[in-house]
């Protein structure tokens, strides 16, 4: 095992003797097309509904929920997904928001929401985890569709431009703040401020 | 005895039956008299009525109707959208009308701290309004209008 190493260390620091600078720069390059590219196709892949749904506790529990609310079916035929409101769209936040998910890839191994029972249990933490996600960027997953500059109040119920125009214009509240809820089921929200 | 038993049966089922058919025609129903093996195309669903504006009530004790949309409000074991705005402390943010006292008390008139069990479930009496043509014509006069009808007729 060490003199293994020590071959490897060998190899690593001392220059090619076979291969040409040039192909070694060439071949480098290629192959880091080839892997940034697969790494961000498989990334994609994790973004999806599909693959989100594909394991029995989102499609049984969070997905069918989604389907009876208005992210899911609507007069427009604009579709919110799992992954628009849940992973973040730039680049850096993204790969922080997969990390992260590792931890849910642990869950999905020991079983922690396995059945109705145990998710129900769970829900309060799971939704206050994505609360304090939207509360902390602004609910910027809600504004990447949803642009306060474009909206217009004279559209809106006049309940809903009195909220936008006040509490919402002067940052004093933040999408998440009101409408919790909108695509899941809501937990016990004993405590929670404004319920 | 038995066969005549059963002849009475049979008698009173055909009966049954004679009065069905000559009923089929003059029943309303909501099928409209479709064919039972034909689909009939829906009707086309009519909007809420969302204007944030009281409606009269048709008699002192009546639920009041929600003036607004309620879609995906959820009012169950865990929790009462209704109440985010018509609960008692929320009603000056809101400045929607708060639940009446009565859902307050209990099945004795003791008033409680809360919105009793009972009343909690508001969808149970208030219901939203479809901007929708009635099905069939109201007749329905007020205690009001009956009372004014009494008086003009009596003078």
């Amino acid at each position: 095992m060490k003199n293994l190493l020590k071959i490897g260390w060998r190899t690593l620091t001392q220059p090619s003797a076979y291969y040409s600078l040039g192909f070694l720069v060439l071949g480098g390059f290629i192959a880091g097309i080839i892997f940034w590219g697969g790494f961000n196709t498989a990334l994609e892949v994790t973004n999806t509904e599909e693959f989100c749904v594909s394991c029995h506790e989102m499609e049984n529990n969070v997905y069918q929920e989604l389907k009876t609310t208005i992210h899911f079916s609507n007069r427009s035929g604009v579709r919110a997904t799992c992954p628009d409101c849940h992973v973040p769209h730039k680049w850096t936040d993204k790969i922080a928001r997969k990390m992260q998910a590792s931890k849910e890839v642990w869950g999905k191994i020991f079983g922690t929401i396995d059945t109705r029972e145990k998710f129900q249990a769970h829900r309060r933490k799971l939704a206050e985890n994505e609360w304090t996600r939207l509360k902390a960027n602004d609910s910027l997953e809600c504004r990447n569709c949803h642009n306060f500059d474009y909206m217009d109040f004279t559209e809106q119920s006049d309940r809903a431009s009195h909220q936008h125009s006040t509490a919402l214009a002067s940052g004093e509240k933040t999408c998440i703040d009101c409408h919790k809820g909108i695509a899941h089921q809501l937990p016990d929200m004993k405590g929670v401020e404004g319920w | 005895m038995k066969t005549l038993l059963s002849s009475l049966i049979i008698s009173a089922h055909l009966f049954t039956f004679s009065v069905i058919a000559a009923d089929d025609k003059a029943v309303a129903t909501l099928r409209h008299q479709t064919e039972i093996k034909e689909q009939q195309t829906p009707n086309p669903i009519p909007r809420v009525v969302n204007k944030d504006i009281k409606r009269e009530r048709n008699y002192p004790m009546q639920p009041p109707v929600i003036p607004h949309t309620i879609r995906g409000y959820e009012v169950n074991k865990n929790n009462n959208k209704c109440l985010t705005c018509h609960s008692r402390q929320s009603t000056e943010d809101s400045q929607a009308p708060m639940v009446s006292v009565t859902h307050f008390m209990n099945r004795d008139g003791n008033f409680l701290a809360e919105i009793s069990p009972r009343r909690y479930f508001c969808n149970q009496c208030h219901v939203p309004q479809m901007d929708a043509k009635p099905l069939i014509e109201n007749t329905f006069v007020d205690m009001h209008s009956l009372m004014k009808q009494k008086t003009s007729a009596s003078q």
